[in-house]
């Protein structure tokens, strides 16, 4: 059903926080996992049991520091296991889409609340943004009303938000839809009709701009992010996947906050590349000279290789690289590519098989078969 | 280009059952092939991680082969269905990448099939001297 929660005198974090207490005073569940901003102003997720602390729960700050899929895995993935909502971007819950079907997360016992996500900044930022006096929140959501970005006059948003086409709520079991709204009337949600009932919500009228305004922020975006991968993919072909990853010092960042590389025994923390001595030097009398740290490249085609069709485009490999490198960027673009060979779109449906762990037996028969 | 004297080198990645039979098929049957391929003999095409492919790319091999079983007849049931969409992501995402995928061939070759086998070998081998040597070879910072 489609409701409304109340706002009351235009405080809409208040409305979101008062919401989420209602699903843990009906016992709809027994915590909430959802952004929480600490007593020193950092910005960070919590499982949340105690309603009391909800009051420090911020839902709709906008900084990304991980994403919260990678925590939900741990909370749901095996009983016994408490009921938990978890409030998540958009980005977020395609992430988990995808960890559930990697087997690394559950959606048993588990309310999904999706909220559309006007963007983020990164960590530094945002700690740059507070020291100037904060975000300001009614600028962001009346950014928000009108369909656009947050406010990037003085700081950028993270550059995985800044072209990212998918920011508002598809999927989950709530939607919580900023998009369009006024929110002075309520924030428009959809939720299931026994819940709504529940929670003691009436059905409201949902907000008919929403489209036209998504419509709107998915065309800005999609712009942007098709010119940064024209951008990346001139730079793929003149100086080579080598060339964009060269300053790369393998500190395996990207891989450890990307939330659908979840391998506890990855390849690249094997003994395998703990190569001996002599083998370098043989490299080096091989090639003239090789670089080093070794396998730089391979890690980057090899991690490519094995998440980039469930590459959801969340861009936090970009904030955790120290070399600034466009992780996400070539990420991203290789992987709209792949996806389409395979008509996959990652986080779509949790029912949709992984492109690599299913086959056709009547498909690319043609392959092998050269003569 | 001087392509003369180059001599490619493949790196073959072979299934047990089919293609490394059908090698073996055209050795005992006296077939010649040139000499240019190493095979590395796997249970099924079906295992071959992307990053055996990329490594052996990488570190200058000039072609990779993939060799397995035709469709249907894996020992496995499905490794090389499997193993087909894993070759055809990775060769995207070499193209996407700026990499030449050209240099990867996935092949169906039985354990009677010596001679397609050597056909294989054979076609890939002059295939490479006319693309000439993989740029990686020489590349240091990679």
């Amino acid at each position: 059903m489609q409701a409304r929660i109340p706002v009351e005198g235009n405080d809409v974090l208040a409305a979101v926080r008062g919401f989420l207490r209602r699903l843990l005073e009906e016992k709809v569940v027994d915590g909430v996992l959802v952004l929480m901003e600490t007593p020193s102003g950092s910005v960070i997720p919590a499982l949340v049991a105690d309603t009391a602390l909800l009051d420090a729960a911020d839902p709709l700050a906008p900084v990304m520091g991980l994403n919260a899929a990678r925590v939900v895995g741990p909370v749901s993935i095996r009983e016994p296991r408490g009921r938990v909502a978890a409030v998540l971007r958009p980005c977020e819950y395609r992430a988990l889409i995808e960890l559930v079907k990697l087997q690394q997360a559950s959606l048993e016992d588990l309310v999904t609340v999706v909220v559309d996500c006007p963007g983020a900044y990164t960590v530094p930022d945002y700690g740059a943004v507070r020291a100037d006096g904060g975000v300001d929140r009614a600028a962001l959501l009346e950014a928000v009303q009108r369909g656009e970005l947050a406010p990037q006059d003085v700081y950028a948003l993270r550059d995985g938000c800044q072209m990212c086409e998918k920011p508002h709520a598809e999927g989950g079991d709530i939607q919580v839809e900023l998009f369009g709204a006024d929110l002075s009337a309520g924030i428009p949600i959809s939720l299931p009709d026994e819940l709504g009932k529940r929670l003691g919500l009436d059905a409201a009228e949902a907000d008919d701009r929403r489209a036209e305004v998504v419509e709107k922020l998915v065309a800005a975006r999609t712009k942007v992010r098709d010119e940064r991968f024209a951008e990346i993919r001139g730079r793929l072909e003149k100086e080579g996947v080598e060339g964009v990853f060269a300053a790369c010092v393998r500190c395996h960042n990207c891989m450890t906050t990307c939330p659908i590389c979840y391998c506890k025994t990855c390849l690249f923390k094997s003994p395998i590349f703990e190569h001996e001595p002599i083998q370098y030097m043989n490299w080096a009398q091989r090639k003239g000279a090789y670089r080093l740290p070794a396998d730089t490249v391979l890690f980057h085609l090899t991690r490519l290789n094995h998440m980039v069709l469930s590459c959801i485009g969340c861009g936090v490999c970009t904030d955790a690289c120290p070399a600034d490198l466009p992780v996400a960027r070539v990420f991203r673009a290789v992987g709209h590519e792949v996806q389409a060979v395979f008509e996959y779109v990652p986080g779509r449906d949790v029912e949709e098989p992984l492109p690599l762990i299913t086959f056709r037996e009547d498909e690319w028969s043609e392959v092998g078969e050269e003569r | 280009m001087e392509t003369t004297d180059f001599e490619p080198k493949i790196v073959a990645f072979l299934c047990n059952w089919c293609t490394y039979t059908g090698a073996d098929l055209a050795g005992t049957s006296r077939i010649q092939y040139p000499p240019n391929v190493r095979i590395i003999r796997l249970m099924c095409s079906g295992s071959v991680d992307p990053t055996y492919v990329l490594k052996a790319l990488l570190d200058g091999a000039d072609g990779v082969l993939i060799g397995g079983c035709h469709p249907g007849d894996c020992h496995y049931q499905s490794g090389n269905y499997k193993a087909r969409r894993r070759i055809i992501a990775l060769k995207e995402i070499l193209k996407q990448s700026g990499l030449e995928e050209d240099r990867v061939w996935l092949r169906w070759i039985s354990a009677s099939e010596g001679q397609r086998f050597a056909d294989t070998v054979t076609q890939m081998t002059e295939f490479l001297k006319e693309k000439g040597p993989n740029p990686m070879r020489r590349e240091w910072a990679v």
